[in-house]
């Protein structure tokens, strides 16, 4: 499947800006899952200092901004070609061992709410017990969006049983690692059906699963990643794989708008 | 525990590096000397002056106590121990690579996974990074002590931001000014080009898309920081400029520091700072000490961090009882100096040992340092034995042993003359394009008489540190 894609963050300031930095995760790469056909990442009002590799294989910009101009707007827009692989991305790239994914992060540390949605998913097939985690979050943490913040944690959202893709790919997470396995932190793309416009980016998780690599699930809509995702970035939580995280020194408050575009 | 005496065993008698000292020593009026040491007091003190400036509160604890006899090492025995400390730092650089990379080690079963993965000192962020000339660790303070005429162990490996050069520099440069002559009847090695040699070590390890001259600064914490004045004294001294967070940002992506006519580009930086407050983009975001984005630049190779982030990760005391596996698995060879004999309590066996011989050993914490949180069972009472053991039982994978090793004396000059005191020794290890130490190092000595702590802040002196040019 061919995606065109189109992602406008417009950042705007009530005053100048000191100084602020943001790393920009917002360039896909091809992979097993997708190749990317064209792609550009474009700034106004702020400056590309950099652009690497992280530690995840990500491509990573750092832009910074400074003084006047109080509008910043960043689009990411290209196409991607996409491939149905029932969810499975395979064995990982680069050095990250699998064991780094295995220990909590803030984020996905988890408590009793965790622990008691991990204790119910049954023993049996590796793959199965991860269908059966993500049903699980399907059902108890309904979507419903504005009611949790960047900074949730997965236990916390099993507290409320509502969130965003955030939230559901968090307490997966937590879950899943502790049931034992290697789980990470997808950012990305997803064509919806009838929604050409979208208010924000998906995200949704992987575990690894012996003999078949990184596995995706999106306890969101319940299904396995297919040809409609696009994937931007991976991590261990959100922090790491958020296709935007910045830092900002001095007084300005900041208002953000996005607008996201993905159709056939 | 009969202790080796460096000047004078009590089976040999006055040893050979020590013969010219003793010689000018005997021909000296002890009067002149006690004077001498009152001298020297002042001469700290004058200097201290200077410390104290940046902060009167820590004053006293920057005066840390000299005494005038100098520690003595023969050309011969020198040559030994660098020949031991190369092969260690040069496998320490290599664990580090590893470690960041393919982690062949963990893979040939050498050393046990968990050691890293449950390691908070290892830097995810790390992965995949190769420094400039494949070098993490810069600057290694190496602790060695010595039990006997040819027993040298090491017993920690500095690798993080090893402090206490300046004291090694000061000692000398006081030692000369009390007395000149002394200096024209011994041949002893220089060590005031350590900083020229540092600048020079970091120079060889620039960008390796620079061009040219590299500029070089020092980053410290700033003026609260203990160790302030050596920061700024070895920026002086190297003729480079001394930085805090706060003058730095990102800029036409390298880090840059505020000068007078804008924004200058750093391309090596020797920072002391800790790797948490390093950068609040990518670790503590509370830091107001780091320089937001440093990691960005750091993993576009646009600037040389020394030493490298994750450092921390090869001289944690967990680690260091596998460095004989460690030196081993990446020289090919066996360890030229030999490690501590150490005991991990996280191995039940080890633990039971230990709980039964809590009364002999030395327990240390395994992310402890400066000689706090730390059992001496021999001089412990028995009450702090057995609180000791409490939270030896509750955590024992917190903790290591060692066996109350009888460290060499030296003397010090005490108001009754002469009186032997246990003494170790911090060479510094420059690392780049090859490994540099200078002749020397700083000597920590336990004033206390039979005292086996050497650390300032338990109540240890320094002594100036001579190798001889024999």
């Amino acid at each position: 499947m061919r995606l065109k894609i189109t992602h406008r963050t417009e950042y705007s300031y009530d005053q100048p800006i000191a100084y602020a930095l943001q790393r920009l995760r917002l360039a896909p790469l091809s992979g097993p899952t997708q190749n990317v056909v064209d792609w550009t990442l474009t700034i106004d009002g702020a400056r590309e200092e950099l652009r690497y590799l992280d530690h995840f294989g990500n491509d990573t910009r750092l832009v910074s901004m400074s003084g006047a101009p109080r509008n910043v707007t960043i689009t990411a827009s290209g196409e991607v070609e996409t491939f149905d692989k029932a969810g499975v991305f395979g064995p990982g790239k680069g050095f990250a061992p699998l064991w780094l994914y295995l220990p909590p992060t803030p984020q996905t540390e988890p408590g009793k709410g965790v622990g008691k949605l991990a204790a119910e998913v049954p023993e049996g097939p590796a793959l199965e017990r991860l269908h059966i985690l993500m049903k699980l979050i399907f059902d108890r943490i309904k979507w419903q969006a504005g009611t949790t913040a960047v900074t949730t944690t997965a236990e916390e959202a099993v507290g409320q049983g509502v969130g965003v893709c955030q939230d559901h790919a968090h307490v997966f997470i937590a879950a899943a690692r502790k049931l034992g396995f290697p789980a990470r932190y997808v950012s990305g793309y997803l064509l919806m059906e009838g929604a050409k416009d979208q208010v924000a980016s998906h995200a949704w998780a992987e575990a690894h699963v012996d003999g078949l690599g990184w596995v995706g699930f999106d306890c969101t809509n319940d299904v396995c990643p297919d040809e409609r995702y696009v994937r931007l970035a991976c991590g261990r939580d959100y922090r790491e794989a958020a296709p935007v995280s910045g830092i900002i020194l001095g007084q300005a408050n900041e208002r953000l708008a996005v607008s996201l575009t993905v159709e056939q | 525990m009969v202790a080796f005496d460096e000047m004078n065993p009590a089976t040999t008698g006055l040893r050979r590096p020590y013969a010219a000292y003793n010689d000018w020593l005997n021909a000296q009026d002890p009067a002149r000397l006690t004077e001498k040491m009152r001298d020297a007091e002042r001469v700290f003190r004058k200097t201290g002056i200077t410390f104290a400036v940046y902060g009167e509160a820590e004053a006293a604890e920057r005066l840390i106590p000299f005494d005038i006899v100098p520690r003595i090492i023969s050309g011969q025995e020198w040559r030994r121990l660098t020949q031991g400390i190369e092969q260690r730092v040069q496998a320490l650089n290599a664990f580090l690579d590893d470690i960041y990379h393919r982690q062949e080690i963990l893979r040939a079963g050498r050393i046990p996974k968990r050691l890293i993965a449950e390691n908070e000192a290892f830097t995810p962020e790390m992965i995949g990074v190769r420094p400039p000339g494949g070098v993490y660790t810069h600057i290694i303070g190496t602790d060695i002590v010595r039990t006997g005429e040819n027993e040298f162990f090491v017993l920690e490996d500095n690798a993080r931001t090893p402090s206490g050069v300046s004291y090694m520099l000061e000692n000398r440069e006081t030692m000369m000014q009390l007395f000149p002559e002394l200096f024209r009847q011994v041949k002893v090695l220089p060590v005031e080009n350590y900083p020229a040699l540092l600048r020079q070590s970091l120079a060889a390890v620039k960008p390796a898309n620079l061009d040219g001259p590299p500029t070089i600064a020092v980053l410290t914490p700033g003026l609260y920081n203990s160790a302030y004045f050596e920061h700024a004294f070895l920026a002086d001294q190297m003729g480079v400029e001394l930085v805090e967070g706060q003058d730095l940002r990102v800029v036409d992506g390298h880090v840059a520091m505020r000068t007078t006519e804008g924004y200058k580009q750093i391309d090596v930086l020797y920072r002391r700072v800790d790797d948490a407050f390093l950068d609040p983009l990518t670790f503590r975001p509370d830091s107001a000490l780091g320089v937001p984005g440093i990691m960005d630049v750091y993993r576009a190779g646009n600037i040389t961090i020394a030493n490298a982030p994750g450092t921390g990760i090869s001289d944690d005391k967990a680690i260091y009882s596998y460095m004989p596996e460690i030196v081993e698995f990446y020289t090919g060879r066996k360890a030229i100096l030999p490690n501590v004999p150490t005991w991990r309590c996280s191995e039940p066996d080890s633990l039971k040992y230990v709980l039964e011989h809590l009364s002999e050993l030395v327990v240390k914490e395994v992310h402890g340092s400066g000689g706090y949180g730390m059992l001496v069972g021999p001089t412990a009472t028995k009450k702090d034995i057995e609180t000791f053991r409490k939270k030896l039982e509750a955590r024992p994978s917190n903790y290591i042993a060692q066996p109350t090793l009888a460290l060499s004396t030296c003397p010090i000059l005490t108001e009754k003359g002469l009186a032997p005191r246990h003494v170790d020794l911090r060479p510094y290890v420059l690392v780049s394009d090859r490994v540099r130490i200078v002749p020397g190092g700083l000597t920590r000595v336990a004033l206390k008489e039979g005292s086996l702590v050497v650390n300032s802040s338990q109540g240890g002196g320094t002594k100036d540190t001579w190798v001889l040019d024999d």
